[in-house]
């Protein structure tokens, strides 16, 4: 099977949608001409022409909104963000057009569309550039939010989200497409939208999380593994609409749950996962939940406190042995 | 908007209750508090009312079945609404209807969120003197069944309060549930998570070392004998009352330490106390019962030390004296309560016992009536009994049996007399009252009885 990065497999996850339905196009900054800023679009001009492949000034808020205008008359638009923190120029027509346009036009108008691009921290970036905004949007009804964290998952993520009929959020990562991974190239891949993968199984504990994080979550279980604890790493691979399920399967069977995301704590979407499970599997509890997480500051430039500020395996180690009463 | 009804806790501790009639027919339209069958709970007949109008669609619970707190038994709503959904999710096993009893903090909620609610429930343990009423749910007829998560009942949480840790146990909710379905009594278990919290690894190393046995409480001990069930004997199903009265019984005499003192009264003074009130006209007859009663009452007043609830955590001792008083009805037995005995004036007291007694016979008791109680008097004189021991009420620490009045030649002053003499028995929780401590309170007992003037002062 061949093995591509993520960002090739995002790449052909925009060239089969655009192959297979001419209304899909893409637009951004620096999508045409440049080929991408982190070259997602590469040979997409070339392929599709600048009709498809529209390079925008620096203006989120108008190009989103063209955007949904777009939708609204039956194209499918895919905008590329060239990271989430210039989105936030955009936020308005992400969530009071896109999200809101079926619900507030009586279901005369559904937004088919996708607004994609780097989330997260980098390295060095500073505070303005390394954020993660899964839990802003996410708080949104009217919008879908996926994660994907493997070049497979985003290709199947990103097609389904192309497919979808209503706006969906898909957040990529910076230090996620130089990464590699096994993609099939003799079939479609569709990942249904709200499904958890369990992409590593064990018994003595479940670590929940999304996007990057799923990186770290396995190499996390690797170490653990050698000394005698195996977890369940579920990737929630969607985190709105959440599979709930699929969490309460997991935390069932271990009866113990750590919770690891990229962003901050306070109203994060580990806040929501731990609401779930106490919901769903109260009586099935060992130990708190625990959550990891960025610190609750700004991301720090310098390097040694960027580091201390992100959550690491140390940190998520740390907390495995917490819910099994090791440490 | 269907009403789902269901069997309500119509005594503080009632688990489960037997649907003596129903008052209404699948079809008939009924309103809001409209009494829709008799109940017997572990007490007595109760009415159980409607919590919303409609029609009656369809009855669950067969008369002369019984179903746990909790459990839908009946649904009303429109004559044209769909209730299949609510019908089908209520054809559960007992052990999934069980669980369906709906947690006291969880029927605390709905009352608040539906505001109208008939009454306020309160949990059991709140409810002394009073039956907690958890609303009917309401739910939208068509919806899908809502369903029961796992609850704890009230009782699992105060069994697991005596602990020097804060007054309670600290166990996770899986050590809970795993020790809930072995039967393990988890304050036998050693904890081994932080502040001593009791994990999965404490239940399942207790498990395996066979340490904290099944609760006497509820456990099922074969009977031997039972194998002989034939035409020489005759099996009679557990009446409610019988059920409670087992369970009551066995946490008792299982957990609490037992002492006994026996004391012999001289009750001639009591008895020409007795002949020259009757010779005053009937309306002053009252019997030695009711003036044992009093001396009880007053004694208590006296000596708060035994006039007390064991609470696990805390002893709590009452400036009241609420006077329980067993009486043998058809069923078996129960105690409605005198309250305030010792302010009471004798012609109160004798005139009380004699209506709650014939109330408890008739089966008319209301909850209130037989709760409350903080010491207990037991009395098997009228049937020739001289002595007995009787068994604690817990919480109460203590309780008084009182034996037959007989004739018998005593040494008084060196000389052999008839006297007129009367034995108690005072049963002791010794992790309350000591030997001490009780045998003061049958002193004043004694002063009292012996020179029953002293009761009117």
């Amino acid at each position: 099977m061949p093995v591509i990065t993520y960002r090739d497999a995002l790449n052909q996850a925009l060239r089969e949608e655009m192959q297979r339905d001419d209304r899909v196009f893409l637009m951004g900054e620096e999508v045409a001409v440049y080929q991408g800023a982190y070259k997602v679009s590469k040979g997409l001009l070339q392929e599709f022409g600048e009709m498809r492949v529209v390079d925008t000034p620096i203006t989120e808020l108008g190009f989103a909104g063209v955007g949904v205008g777009a939708a609204m008359v039956g194209l499918r638009p895919v905008v590329e963000f060239m990271t989430w923190n210039f989105a936030l120029l955009a936020i308005d027509q992400v969530v009071n057009s896109a999200a809101k346009m079926l619900y507030m036009s009586g279901g005369q108008f559904n937004i088919p569309m996708v607004f994609r691009g780097p989330n997260g921290a980098a390295l060095q970036l500073s505070a303005q550039h390394s954020q993660a905004w899964e839990s802003w949007l996410a708080h949104i009804p009217g919008l879908k939010v996926v994660a994907p964290g493997t070049p497979y998952d985003a290709k199947g993520l990103l097609k389904s989200a192309i497919r979808d009929d209503n706006p969906v959020i898909v957040l990529e990562g910076e230090m996620l497409y130089n990464t590699k991974g096994e993609v099939p190239d003799d079939e479609e891949i569709l990942i249904p939208i709200g499904k958890a993968e369990l992409k590593r199984e064990g018994e003595h504990a479940t670590i929940v999380t999304h996007g990057k994080m799923i990186l770290l979550a396995l190499q996390v279980a690797d170490q653990l593994a050698k000394q005698g604890i195996n977890v369940d790493v579920l990737d929630l691979r969607t985190v709105r609409p959440m599979d709930v399920e699929a969490i309460a399967a997991s935390v069932r069977k271990t009866n113990r749950a750590v919770v690891l995301e990229e962003g901050w704590e306070i109203c994060g979407v580990g806040a929501q996962v731990v609401d779930y499970i106490q919901r769903e599997c109260f009586d099935y509890l060992d130990a708190p939940v625990v959550r990891v997480h960025q610190a609750d500051v700004p991301m720090p430039y310098a390097k040694n406190l960027e580091r201390a500020a992100k959550p690491d395996a140390a940190k998520t180690i740390a907390a495995v042995k917490k819910v099994m009463y090791l440490e | 908007m269907a009403t789902k009804v269901v069997m309500e806790a119509l005594s503080p501790t009632m688990e489960e209750g037997r649907l003596v009639k129903w008052l209404k027919n699948e079809g008939d339209q009924v309103k809001n508090g409209e009494t829709l069958a008799e109940v017997e709970t572990d007490k007595a007949i109760m009415e159980l009312v409607a919590r919303g109008d409609g029609v009656l669609r369809k009855r669950l619970l067969p008369e002369n079945e019984a179903a746990p707190v909790g459990q839908l038994i009946a649904v009303i709503a429109a004559p044209d609404e769909n209730i299949d959904a609510l019908v089908a999710g209520a054809g559960g096993a007992p052990a999934a209807a069980q669980s369906a009893a709906p947690a006291p903090s969880e029927v605390v909620a709905k009352t608040n969120e539906s505001a109208g609610a008939s009454s306020v429930p309160r949990t059991t343990a709140q409810a002394q003197g009073e039956a907690s009423m958890p609303p009917q749910e309401q739910a939208p007829a068509a919806g899908p069944a809502p369903t029961p998560a796992p609850s704890r009942q009230p009782s699992d949480v105060s069994r697991q309060s005596a602990d020097g840790n804060g007054g309670r146990t600290r166990s996770s909710p899986l050590a809970r549930r795993m020790a809930s379905d072995r039967g393990l009594d988890l304050q036998a278990v050693q904890g081994s998570g932080p502040g001593g919290r009791i994990i999965k690894r404490d239940v399942e190393a207790a498990v395996a070392a066979g340490t904290g046995v099944p609760q006497a409480a509820g456990a099922a001990i074969p009977v031997p004998g039972s194998q002989f069930a034939g035409p020489d004997s005759r099996d009679v199903p557990l009446t409610q009352i019988r059920k409670t009265i087992a369970r009551r019984l066995a946490e008792s005499i299982g957990p609490i330490p037992t002492f006994y003192l026996t004391a012999e009264f001289d009750m001639e003074r009591v008895a020409e106390m007795r002949t020259a009130m009757a010779a005053m006209g009937d309306e002053f007859k009252v019997s030695f019962n009711d003036i044992v009663l009093k001396a009880v009452a007053t004694a208590l007043a006296q000596h708060p030390e035994v006039n007390a609830h064991w609470l696990g955590d805390k002893i709590r001792y009452f400036n009241r004296v609420h006077l329980g008083m067993a009486v043998a009805i058809e069923e078996g037995l129960i105690t409605p309560v005198i309250f305030d005995a010792d302010r009471k004036r004798m012609s109160e007291i004798s005139r009380e016992a004699k209506e709650l007694a014939r109330r408890a016979r008739d089966r008319k008791l209301k909850p209130e009536e037989y709760t409350g109680s903080t010491f207990s008097v037991s009395n098997l004189g009228m049937f020739g009994i001289d002595q007995f021991t009787a068994i604690i009420n817990p919480p109460e620490v203590g309780i008084l049996a009182i034996g037959a009045l007989e004739e018998k030649p005593v040494v008084v002053d060196g000389a052999v007399s008839s006297r007129k003499r009367m034995r108690v028995t005072m049963s002791c929780d010794h992790r309350v009252v000591d030997g001490a401590t009780g045998a003061k309170f049958l002193q004043t007992l004694r002063r009292l009885i012996e020179n029953p003037l002293m009761l009117v002062y």
